[in-house]
């Protein structure tokens, strides 16, 4: 009678299966999940943290989910929250941080555990900085800034001394113009060698938001953050400052040469801004670079800025529903953010340690390469984000609509603050 | 699976519902289609509908609560659709591009082709897998290989049009281009489908029809109008509704050929979709890209039944 013996089949697998959980149910150890996004270099250094604190804390188990590429890392979070999966501990950029918190996904740091003083104490400002809703979310292993790039070969083929990099702006503009080569007219297409490329989808819309606009003497935001400040006189100087370097001195694009990242890790630009996360990429990718790091360059009014950012870990709703699950992860979230993680990373990630006593080590100050990043710190902006992809785009279309559609850089800024206080305002009403 | 009547009716003998080979047969089919059904209806029709309840809360994946907040979405819609400029506005403008270029185009030349695929014999099973081989290829490969195709400078494009001294192209890279920069890679790779079908709606009309024609003394022109156009009726209906629906949902090419997938530059060529998925997946609002979704389904469904009422007449 092959029917009931099929079911048999079936009752005695059931049977198993569910023996089966329970015997891993009873087990002693304490299994909590780790997410973050595959970068290489990050889920070597995670690998080697999560041996370490296994090796110190028997009774707990990290399982390292690190397979998601950037491109689907939220998608996956958000597929993992309703079926009631997912990390105990996730590593999100900071800028996502208010829409996870407005969610409900993350839970506020233990005030025993990372207390206000502590941090204020012990952490970088950016970090210091970033209490949203009166409580702290998250925390970092490691923080990075924005620097100037440049390409010490092509600087000695143009006749340029190669190791001093422009020291301001019109310096920059000038070293710029001098390393582009053209083959044919002057012209986008013809481009053979990059001068500088802007690219507003990588780093340089933070660049204009927090540096050059503060060195033309504007501000991105007003002090409560809820007000978008950039559509001024100063704005339009520096955006247009920006835009001229595809529209005026046609030195480079980000749609040639395969995007103004790659051209300069490939060799075929002479300047770039970008963050220290940029060193691993070119140790792996062109290991034979010749290039130096240099603070960014300072602008009319003399003054340093850069950009801060930070990838951080927050503990989430999942995490918070088992009392013995949560003490794991705030334990494992203790020791992957101790000033010794910070220096493990710097040396994997090239990021710096998020405690500032690691941060400011001598070595990593006098490494030409790190040094500058270090330096930025200090004079560092983390923009406060409602929705960071959606405002990022915004500059992403203000810059199209200079370059593509012909638009004035003023017009251009005007339309973009015009959509970004939408975004602003529409974040805040939501939550009042 | 077999069995053994014999065994399996004796062991049933003494009950009173009785296992035939005939009821058992019918019960294994059953079972057999029900996996499928019920595969089908929890994966495709279940999330389709609870797409229409998701449309009425303020849903956020991430978040523990999905708020009722009853027609806000498509009030949100509304809106967006209002304004000067908003991406919502251009995806419905671009898919709307889309579609009214693409059927026509794609549809006229597959029927080109397939009747002249029709004519030919030597080679004809050569030309025919030609012709279909890009509808079976990935478009996430296609597109990435189109891509490339239309870089500047070093793009094979590009590259010919400086060989014959004319000025090099944006393509992807201008609002202007994109979208028909997109569009053609569409066309192209569906052709193969259509080509297809119109042969086999081709090969339906008995040629009895055109030797009539040609005693007759009929023209080309006429023979087609007049014979292969009205009989080729039900599988151009069948082409049209079809591609419609797929040009509607067009997705993949765009995501994989602009930069970071957005569907720009300056959303010249973002979609319906793309939108949807933006909108559910990078910005959290699973509530308002359901919306989307509703109308869109509305959408395809008003267009598939005027195609099929206008399109569908008897043929005399």
């Amino acid at each position: 009678m092959r029917f009931t013996k099929l079911f048999a089949v079936l009752a005695v697998l059931i049977a198993l299966a569910s023996l089966g959980s329970v015997a891993l149910a009873q087990d002693d150890m304490i299994e909590i999940e780790y997410w973050q996004y595959n970068f290489q270099a990050r889920v070597d250094a995670m690998n080697e943290l999560i041996a370490q604190f296994e090796a110190e804390n028997p009774g707990i188990k990290v399982v390292h989910n690190s397979d998601i590429p950037y491109a689907n890392f939220r998608d996956e979070l958000a597929a993992s929250a309703p079926a009631g999966v997912g990390p105990d501990i996730v590593t999100l950029f900071y800028g996502w941080i208010p829409a996870f918190v407005d969610a409900g996904y993350l839970v506020p740091l233990p005030e025993d555990a990372f207390s206000e003083d502590f941090i204020l104490e012990h952490f970088s400002p950016m970090v210091a900085n970033s209490k949203f809703e009166g409580s702290y979310w998250a925390i970092p292993t490691a923080v990075r800034s924005l620097a100037m790039f440049w390409n010490k070969d092509i600087f000695a083929a143009a006749g340029l001394d190669p190791e001093s990099p422009p020291a301001n702006l019109d310096d920059f503009v000038a070293a710029a113009l001098a390393t582009t080569e053209y083959d044919g007219d002057m012209d986008i297409f013809n481009i053979t060698q990059q001068g500088h490329a802007a690219a507003l989808a990588s780093q340089d819309h933070h660049w204009f938001r927090e540096v050059l606009l503060r060195q033309y003497g504007g501000a991105p935001y007003s002090d409560d953050g809820r007000t978008v400040t950039y559509n001024s006189e100063e704005g339009c100087a520096a955006f247009s400052w920006l835009t001229a370097f595809e529209t005026e001195h046609m030195t480079g694009s980000n749609d040639i040469l395969d995007g103004a990242t790659n051209a300069f890790v490939n060799g075929d630009t002479a300047l770039h801004v970008d963050g220290s996360f940029r060193i691993g990429t070119i140790a792996r990718n062109n290991p034979e670079l010749n290039y130096g790091v240099a603070e960014l360059p300072v602008g009319p009014n003399g003054e340093r800025h850069t950009f801060g950012s930070y990838w951080t870990h927050g503990i989430t709703r999942r995490a918070n529903d088992d009392p013995a699950r949560l003490e794991a992860a705030v334990k494992f979230l203790q020791f992957i953010t101790s000033p010794a993680a910070g220096t493990l990373w710097v040396n994997s990630v090239g990021e710096l340690p998020a405690q500032a006593a690691a941060a400011s080590d001598e070595a990593i100050l006098a490494d030409p390469i790190l040094g500058p990043f270090s330096a930025g710190l200090a004079y560092s902006h983390a923009t406060f984000f409602v929705d960071e992809s959606a405002q990022r785009q915004v500059l992403i279309d203000a810059f199209d609509n200079v370059r593509l559609g012909g638009m004035d850089a003023c017009e251009a800024l005007d339309e973009a603050a015009a959509i970004e206080q939408e975004l602003i305002d529409s974040f805040w009403a939501d939550r009042e | 699976m077999i069995d053994n009547p014999d065994k399996s009716n004796r062991a049933n003998a003494d009950k009173g519902f009785r296992w035939t080979l005939a009821r058992r047969k019918v019960v294994w089919a059953y079972i057999f289609l029900a996996i499928p059904i019920i595969f089908f209806a929890y994966i495709r029709i279940y999330p389709a509908l609870f797409a229409f309840q998701m449309s009425l809360h303020d849903y956020n994946p991430l978040a523990a609560e999905q708020p009722y907040v009853g027609l806000e979405n498509y009030e949100k819609l509304l809106d967006e659709l209002n304004k000067r400029k908003s991406p919502t506005k251009a995806a419905f403008q671009n898919t709307a591009n889309y579609l009214l270029l693409g059927v026509p185009i794609q549809l006229c030349l597959a029927l080109m082709i397939s009747l002249m695929l029709n004519e030919i014999r030597f080679m004809s099973t050569f030309y025919r897998i030609m012709f279909f081989l890009p509808f079976v290829t990935s478009t996430i490969a296609i597109a990435w290989v189109f891509r490339m195709l239309y870089q500047p400078r070093f793009g094979l494009i590009n590259v010919m049009l400086q060989l014959v001294s004319l000025p090099q192209q944006p393509f992807l890279n201008s609002p202007k281009q994109a979208l028909p920069s997109v569009l053609s890679l569409v066309i192209w790779q569906g052709m193969g489908f259509a080509v297809i079908i119109f042969l086999a709606g081709l090969k339906q009309i008995p040629r009895t029809y055109y030797e009539a024609a040609e005693v007759d003394g009929a023209s080309r022109w006429h023979t087609f109008r007049f014979i292969t156009l009205p009989l080729l009726n039900p599988t151009i209906v069948f082409l049209l509704v079809l591609q419609t629906i797929s040009f509607l949902r067009m997705f993949a090419p765009v995501l994989a050929m602009t930069e970071q997938g957005r569907g720009g530059p300056l959303d010249a060529t973002t979609t319906v979709v793309l939108r949807v998925y933006r909108e559910a997946f990078t910005s959290f609002n699973m509530g308002y890209a359901s919306s989307l979704t509703v109308v869109l389904f509305v959408f395809i469904l008003i267009i598939t039944i005027i195609q099929l009422r206008v399109t569908a007449r008897r043929i005399n």
